[in-house]
């Protein structure tokens, strides 16, 4: 069910106050992200199945930042999951910087993930028993290999350059939160996708945060893709798409 | 390597689990080892102990309490043998040296044993090695109120040469059984490793004639410590013969090594329960290290979705679940060896307070390699369960916090 014209998301941003999303200027690069004709469900205990996502097309252009609107149980993890290569989808394309995730087999999958993107999620994610440099620098290892002078940088960037040998225990909320925005970043992803990164934070502290997120991907010149149901978060956002508008599980 | 970093934070992390596991296996691998080197090594020392003697002769017993009477200075003498006895065994062409000895006493539980002194100089203990006194000692004396003390013995009592002591009746301490005469140390017998080293040297007479004894079996002897002529393979058969088969006043007990077998076959049974239980007590441990990681599962399931998430593959996970079980082995291993020295150290001191029996802790055996191998396979082998759940582990339900 690929539909032409343009493509869902400049569709749904076409739909906002924003502009169009701005293709960067030449030489024009292929999109990070390119989902077609993607479909997964899940069985439910009852034995029926249950269409969860169903996104015909979905494209972002290599560096750009999108806020993608969605409400619990849309849908949009699970998109944000079969994106980042960790759950399969059961039809359609998702080609990440170029490369067909869908058709790779599950190692090549977690290699890819760990290569070409950063994860922030909403409770964080930090290893506990690491200290925050360590947390860094063990995503690094299955990525770009351990750089323990970028590693340190990426956290001076988001100033914990005082904290490197604190275990998360010991740091605040906040500061977590950016030991996850350092750590996305390890292995100089193109695509960062974001999961509600503001959702255990109050609205001061999840501001900082998203502007340091937004701020350190535009340096590493990472594509960003942050998923939330906060306005005041996609208000800070350039280019909003709805999710709802993207995914129709209903009617595929 | 990331799965080693994983694996080392991991065992970091859940550092009380890891020790109480690692300590569990150290003390089922110290005991594995220590039982089974101290059974070998008692059983190899204790059947090539011989003091340089080929055989025994001693009143009519069981040829096992002949050998432990005798040689070990263990058990009561079974009766005596009367000097023309001595004197036959001592004159047969078969026999290169006839040793008598003579026991009923001793010095605060370290026995007196009477004998020939100079004869048992003449006597190579093993290979090579006479019994000697000692310098700046000098032998005891024939006819003399003198004593040479074994090396055990003369440390365990604090004995100097010169110092005095009075014997006691009988082969147990007991303060009121004191005899008149007073014995001087004149030296200290160079150690052995043999039960010689715990007992006190004194002439043949001075037993004999002690104070109290009964004086009709005044030229009695308690046995005659035999060492054949080397020269005649066929002269332990015909003694054998002689006083066994056709004799019925005396026994003849050799040769002394595989009587001491025959008691270790008897109790091989023994031996094969305790090794039995060892290798229980192994498999329990080792099942303590399955216990604790697959009861750390649920709380590792986010960890294990976390790493996944980075990028580690299942093959990691499952790799880093397995490494971590057999290095809790292995780091049990190397505390394991730290109380099998303390076993073996304290029963080789044992042994030899109570034998006079030299068991060397710092030997190696097969087992100190056998062991640690066979324990961290089966930790790995045991991790195998965990690591399966690790490997099944379902990222996005795991990325996502219970609450």
């Amino acid at each position: 069910m690929n539909l032409p014209g343009p493509s869902a998301t400049e569709e749904a941003c076409a739909s906002s106050s924003a502009p169009l999303l701005e293709r960067p200027p030449a030489p024009r690069l292929p999109p990070v992200l390119d989902v077609n004709g993607l479909r997964k469900s899940y069985r439910t205990p009852d034995g029926d199945t249950k269409l969860v996502v169903a996104v015909d097309r979905f494209t972002l252009a290599a560096g750009a930042q999108l806020g993608l609107k969605g409400s619990s149980g849309s849908g949009k993890t699970t998109f944000l999951n079969l994106i980042a290569g960790i759950v399969k989808s059961d039809a359609g394309s998702i080609l990440l910087n170029g490369v067909e995730l869908t058709e790779l087999p599950e190692s090549k999958r977690d290699r890819l993930r760990a290569t070409t993107l950063g994860c922030v999620y909403q409770s964080f994610n930090l290893l506990q028993g690491y200290t925050c440099l360590d947390n860094v620098l063990l995503a690094m290892s299955f990525g770009a290999g351990r750089d323990r002078a970028f590693a340190t940088a990426l956290l001076g960037r988001v100033g914990l350059s005082h904290r490197l040998d604190y275990y998360p225990r010991q740091l605040s909320i906040g500061q977590q939160q950016r030991v996850a925005v350092a750590r996305a970043l390890a292995n100089r992803p193109k695509l960062v996708l974001a999961d509600e990164p503001t959702g255990n934070l109050d609205a001061t502290l999840a501001a900082e945060t998203l502007a340091l997120l937004r701020e350190a991907c535009a340096e590493q010149n990472a594509a960003l893709l942050l998923v939330s149901h906060d306005r005041d978060i996609l208000a800070q956002f350039e280019h909003v798409a709805e999710f709802k508008q993207l995914n129709h599980p209903a009617n595929s | 390597m990331a799965i080693l970093i994983i694996v080392y934070k991991s065992m970091r992390f859940h550092v009380v689990s890891t020790l109480v596991s690692a300590v569990a296996i150290a003390l089922a691998g110290g005991l594995l080892m220590s039982v089974w080197t101290v059974q070998e090594e008692a059983n190899r020392v204790f059947t090539g102990v011989t003091g340089g003697f080929d055989a025994v002769l001693g009143a009519r017993s069981s040829k096992l309490q002949l050998v432990l009477n005798s040689i070990f200075h263990l058990e009561d003498s079974p009766g005596n043998i009367s000097a023309a006895d001595v004197d036959v065994i001592r004159h047969n062409p078969n026999v290169e040296i006839g040793l008598p000895i003579a026991v009923g006493d001793n010095y605060k539980g370290y026995r007196l044993v009477g004998t020939l002194f100079d004869e048992l100089l003449r006597v190579e203990y093993t290979p090579g090695h006479h019994y000697e006194v000692e310098p700046p000692g000098r032998p005891l004396i024939d006819g003399q109120y003198e004593a040479v003390a074994g090396s055990f013995a003369a440390r365990e009592l604090g004995l100097k040469i010169g110092d005095k002591f009075h014997p006691f009746h009988g082969l147990t301490y007991d303060e009121t059984k004191q005899h008149a005469e007073t014995y001087v140390i004149t030296g200290i017998l160079a150690p052995t490793g043999t039960p010689s080293d715990r007992v006190i040297w004194i002439p043949l007479s001075g037993v004999q004639k002690m104070s109290g004894h009964d004086p009709r079996v005044a030229t009695d002897a308690s046995a005659v410590l035999v060492k054949l002529k080397a020269s005649n393979p066929m002269s332990g058969f015909q003694l054998d013969l002689l006083y066994n088969r056709r004799g019925n006043k005396l026994t003849f007990a050799w040769p002394i090594g595989a009587i001491l077998a025959k008691l270790f076959d008897k109790i091989a049974w023994f031996d094969r329960i305790l090794t039995f239980v060892s290798y229980l007590v192994v498999v329990v441990a080792t099942a303590s290290i399955l216990a604790s990681i697959y009861n750390s599962m649920n709380e590792r399931r986010r960890e294990i979705a976390i790493l996944r998430a980075l990028g580690a593959g299942r093959t990691t996970v499952f790799g880093a679940i397995v490494v971590e079980s057999a290095a809790i082995g292995a780091v049990g291993m190397v505390i394991g060896f730290v109380i099998y020295a303390a076993i073996v150290v304290v029963a080789s001191h044992i042994i030899r307070a109570q034998t006079g029996v030299v068991i060397d802790p710092a030997k190696f055996h097969p087992v100190m390699i056998v062991a640690p191998a066979g324990i961290v396979a089966l930790a790995a082998l045991v991790g195998i369960f965990p690591a399966v759940k690790a490997y099944r582990t379902d990222v996005a339900s795991g990325l996502t916090p219970l609450s």
